[in-house]
């Protein structure tokens, strides 16, 4: 199938879905490398002429990924919601841009249509719109999750207290953990990434988190964040696993490249289910995406790595997750070159997660060769935080001395807090008040006694001595 | 008082733990100005360690008397080289006519047992401090093997060892490349080992040992000790990658507890 336009004066031809798609792309350094980005600035805008005017139904019928060799393509098919789908059904991509922008277009009206959205026509409808429209429709979703503490209320940003050791010491672990308490962090998940990945290394870790959360009593879940199959041999010993964590991509073969496939995520979700360890709700689900990863498996069939991440979320949301992050600016610049891809980046894949019904999150990040700097974070977590995103990744000063990146910190917390008057998850909030840390206005105090202070009142932890 | 001697000392117990930026204090609902430039001041070395121009020629006199050749990947500049990974593995016209002519002229050095590849990567600044005393203790491990002239490369990724190693018809490259900088540490160099070397080798068909760099990283001569049973033992079995493992004890870990009490 041939798509034209005759857009102002100039004609442009498309040879496939997926080539209109990866040209009405923004520009970004990964659809480049892959050979798949307009070849100029005019081009783009006129696939984008184009793609407005294709019918929704057309991604109902052209499969960008073949559904008979790839299991994701058959998840999405498979699991399309016809009668979710009824009311968009007669519109074009420009049609739903319309749609979603129209003030009745409300939480009630967006959730209903939730699953009669597939990732491929959020991702359409992304690249028709500007950063504003992205942030406008996403702050209209609302999506609640629940395991010992509930996420994604209206005026709320969870944070996820990253204190990840270079070499896993248990001591310096309980150190960050500490230091992010009291900032306020970690509503969202306590979560180590562990320097090694194995399943004593990881099982020990786990049950230090789990000691710590229990002997303070906080009312939040902890995570290490090892692979799957880690997790169910965890599980298998006894171990206590809150949240089974995964990374996830958006076609078979990238996910095969992470070593997993939907039969081993059901198996997990069922695994981590059986546990029955949440208190306010049973999501125990975590999944990792970032732009560029089918790319970098070489996985990502000829279409563009947005796209590509949105499968992504049709995979995550397979599995009712508590929390989803992408992992903007981590994979490096050969798929987001600088500050301006990632922010537009993570503002679609927060987009795209959240109107597929997703508790969509986001790790704002950069590595040091990117063309980025936490001035570029300063303003992804400001926009982030206005778009309603459901939580953010935070790590000691900004420096995660595991991975070699930088995050917003736990201070960039306390700042948005105070600037923007988003508050934590109301049972983190409340532990948070009784501890002394919570100003009236919902800010974060500072301790007037110190660290000391904090760690006599959580008598019993092996912090102080 | 007292209390506040107390936290004092709690903290530096706290901070000796770990090499992450805790406990840094705060002003108003954010970070003190000191916490700020000393972030900035590791961002922008570890900036300046990507950015920094790499003197291929005046590493390839330092590395006399060793024969060597220097060439550039298909990459032509910085940028390009951020952004296209795949130039950085390719060698330019320039670079491959430059180590066939060498061949020509002396077809001796062609089919050689060992070829030793310096690339910048994304640590100039690491492989121009490093590569010279880390090459030497690799040569002191060959034992007899005989080696090709060093080819020093600008713009290149790991895979552009490969790509040198099949001009020249080694039986063996090694790739000594200068890591991504991190905030703590920019001059780290890492070591790549290919047996047979040829264009679309996949990473798993490579050894690796990472992190040679002073600051509780592994020294040259501990790295090159692990390379050098590597490259007997996969010159033996005539494999590289995952299923060839260090014969050798383990690894040592890359991070000690000193650094922490550095900074």
């Amino acid at each position: 199938m041939l798509y034209h336009s005759n857009f102002a004066g100039e004609r442009h031809r498309f040879d496939t879905l997926a080539a209109v798609m990866a040209c009405a792309t923004p520009a970004r350094s990964g659809d480049a490398l892959a050979g798949l980005a307009a070849h100029s600035a005019a081009q783009r805008v006129a696939a984008r002429s184009v793609l407005a005017d294709l019918p929704l139904r057309q991604f109902l019928d052209v499969a960008l990924v073949p559904y008979e060799t790839d299991e994701v393509t058959r998840l999405i098919v498979d699991t399309h919601d016809a009668a979710a789908f009824a009311p968009l059904a007669a519109m074009t991509v420009g049609d739903l841009r319309d749609w979603l922008l129209l003030p009745q277009t409300d939480a009630v009206a967006l959730a209903q249509v939730a699953h009669g959205l597939t990732p491929e026509m959020v991702a359409a409808v992304s690249k028709l719109m500007r950063n504003q429209d992205l942030i406008a429709v996403a702050q209209k979703v609302r999506v609640v999750t629940a395991f010992r503490n509930t996420i994604g209320l209206a005026g709320r940003v969870s944070t996820r207290l990253q204190p990840n050791h270079p070499a896993d010491d248990p001591r310096g672990i309980a150190a960050a953990v500490l230091d992010g308490l009291i900032c306020g962090v970690g509503d969202a998940v306590i979560g180590i990434n562990p320097a090694t990945d194995s399943v004593p290394g990881a099982f020990s870790l786990l049950t230090m988190l789990d000691d710590l959360r229990e002997r303070y009593a906080i009312p939040t879940q902890t995570c290490v964040l090892t692979h799957v199959t880690n997790a169910l041999e965890i599980i298998a010993r006894g171990g206590p696993v809150d949240l089974v964590f995964q990374s996830v991509a958006g076609s078979q073969a990238a996910n095969r490249g992470f070593g997993i496939d939907l039969a081993l995520l059901r198996e997990a979700h069922d695994a981590a289910l059986s546990l029955n360890r949440g208190s306010v709700g049973h999501n125990v689900m975590y999944f990792e995406t970032g732009q560029g990863a089918a790319l970098s498996a070489n996985a990502h069939h000829g279409i563009d790595q947005q796209t590509m991440e949105a499968r992504a979320y049709g995979v995550a949301r397979a599995f009712d997750p508590l929390l989803v992050n992408t992992v903007v600016g981590f994979i490096g610049p050969e798929y987001l070159y600088d500050g301006k891809e990632i922010i537009r980046a993570a503002l679609e894949d927060h987009f795209c997660g959240k109107l597929l019904g997703l508790p969509m999150g986001c790790d704002a990040c950069y590595t040091n060769h990117a063309e980025a700097d936490q001035d570029d974070m300063d303003t992804l977590m400001t926009v982030l935080t206005v778009a309603g995103c459901t939580f953010l990744i935070c790590v000691p000063g900004n420096d995660d001395v595991m991975l070699s990146y930088q995050s917003l910190s736990y201070h960039d917390a306390m700042a948005l807090r105070a600037m923007t008057g988003v508050r934590a998850a109301p049972e983190f909030e409340a532990w948070l008040a009784k501890m002394d840390l919570l100003a009236p206005d919902g800010s974060i105090r500072a301790l007037g006694d110190g660290a000391a202070g904090l760690v006599h009142r959580l008598t019993g932890t092996g912090l102080a001595a | 008082m007292t209390d506040a001697i107390a936290d004092r000392a709690l903290w530096a117990r706290l901070r000796a733990a770990t090499p992450a930026r805790i406990a840094l204090g705060r002003v108003g609902h954010t970070l003190p100005l000191e916490a700020v430039l000393a972030f900035q001041l590791d961002h922008a070395r570890a900036r300046d360690a990507v950015h920094a121009p790499f003197d291929a020629e005046a590493l390839a006199a330092d590395l006399a008397p060793l024969p060597t050749i220097v060439v550039d990947s298909a990459a032509g500049d910085r940028a390009a080289y951020l952004r296209r990974p795949d130039l950085g593995r390719r060698l330019s016209d320039n670079g491959a006519a430059r180590l066939a002519q060498a061949i020509a002229a002396d077809p001796a050095l062609g089919g050689r047992d060992v070829a030793i590849v310096v690339g910048d990567g994304l640590s100039a600044t690491g492989v121009q401090a490093g590569a010279v005393t880390l090459v030497r203790a690799l040569v002191a491990q060959l034992h007899g093997l005989s080696l090709a002239p060093v080819v020093v490369a600008r713009g290149a990724r790991v895979a552009l060892g490969d790509a040198i190693g099949a001009v020249l018809s080694a039986r063996m490259v090694i790739m000594v490349i200068g890591e991504r900088p991190g905030l703590s540490v920019a001059d780290s160099l890492g070591i790549y080992m290919t047996h047979d070397p040829r264009i679309g080798r996949a990473d798993s068909e490579r050894n690796c040992i990472s992190n040679v760099h002073a600051r509780g990283g592994l020294s040259p001569d501990a790295a090159a000790a692990v390379l050098g049973r590597l490259l007997r033992e996969s010159l033996r079995r005539g494999l590289s990658g995952v299923d060839l493992k260090d014969p050798g004890e383990a690894l040592p870990p890359p991070f000690l507890e000193q650094d922490a009490l550095d900074d």
